[in-house]
């Protein structure tokens, strides 16, 4: 079976991301990344746990966190780790409008989280918790600013993919790059439960 | 690979795994309500005032992995076929992480 055979929906594999060589070698190498990025996440909150009590004068987490954001945040990225299981199931019925729809509502979600993220860091800073205010705004800053960065660079990720693949259809060209792109995006909502457990609501019970 | 072309009918094949894909999105729904169902109970043990903290931090840490391996199982279809090298990519990677965050829980006083 060719790369960029022309298929149909009885032609098209059952695991089209795993049906060409190119395919299985992006499978695998991506989860490979995967585990180095939870080392880098690990890390991260390592640093982060050490340092959570060291305000330095400045506001502690407890001072600072609001529920009501948090909650929706997790919420918006929760659902969108569902829309995108939902595109993955339409790559798999070669569905490649219904594919293009569900990201679509994954990007608009991803976009609403990171909308609320940057609103939640300049309220921080209006009130005096700034990035050097102490070690442990430093430590805040850095693991869920990563993890933002992460989701902006996911939103661009997903948004190249559906531009650059929008006439061309669903082929096994293409279905390994959409698929490691909607494993990308659940390992933000990994990263996402342990940093609204372990920073956010472990920060609110003091 | 898909044994499609051996498939005396494919269009049998086709309707086949349209309902197996449909089954799997009905285990993907039910996996996302009890992750919402999950989440709240989590904020809800973090507002009640009745829990102390020490009840609290291990109750939501472990609400958090719950969560974690349905994400990982289900929505990253780590429960099919094929996984052996990804688990032991990202448990390789859970070990070190583990040992990082033990090891700056307990060399750093400051």
């Amino acid at each position: 079976m060719h790369v960029e055979e022309k298929l149909t929906p009885e032609t098209f594999p059952a695991e089209p991301e795993k049906a060409t060589l190119e395919g299985k070698n992006k499978f695998l190498g991506f989860w490979f990344f995967l585990g180095g990025e939870t080392v880098l996440f690990a890390s991260l909150f390592a640093t982060y746990l050490a340092l959570k009590d060291s305000v330095a004068g400045g506001p502690s987490g407890k001072e600072l966190f609001q529920m009501p954001i948090v909650f929706l945040a997790t919420m918006l990225l929760l659902t969108s780790s569902l829309t995108s299981v939902y595109a993955m199931h339409h790559m798999r019925n070669f569905d490649f409008k219904k594919m293009q729809l569900w990201l679509g509502i994954t990007v608009l979600l991803g976009a609403a989280f990171l909308a609320l993220e940057i609103y939640e860091f300049t309220e921080y800073v209006h009130e005096g918790f700034k990035f050097s205010t102490s070690a442990f705004s430093s430590a805040f800053y850095t693991l869920v600013g990563t993890h933002g960065v992460h989701v902006a660079f996911g939103l661009l990720w997903i948004l190249t993919l559906m531009i650059r693949n929008a006439k061309r259809g669903l082929n096994l060209y293409n279905a390994p790059k959409f698929y490691v792109a909607s494993l990308y995006w659940h390992f933000i909502d990994v990263v996402w439960v342990f940093i609204f457990t372990v920073v956010y609501l472990m920060g609110m019970v003091g | 690979m898909a044994n499609h072309t051996h498939v005396q009918n494919p269009k049998v094949d086709v309707a086949y795994r349209r309902k197996k894909n449909a089954e799997e999105m009905k285990h993907q729904i039910i996996s996302f309500t009890l992750m919402i169902f999950l989440t709240l109970i989590a904020f809800f043990a973090v507002g009640y005032e009745g829990f102390s903290a020490w009840f609290s931090v291990p109750f939501i840490l472990l609400l958090a992995v719950v969560q974690v391996i349905f994400q990982l199982y289900y929505f990253m279809h780590m429960s099919h076929k094929g996984h052996e090298l990804p688990a032991l990519f990202l448990y390789g990677g859970a070990a070190v992480a583990f040992i990082t965050i033990w090891a700056f829980l307990t060399i750093v006083w400051i």
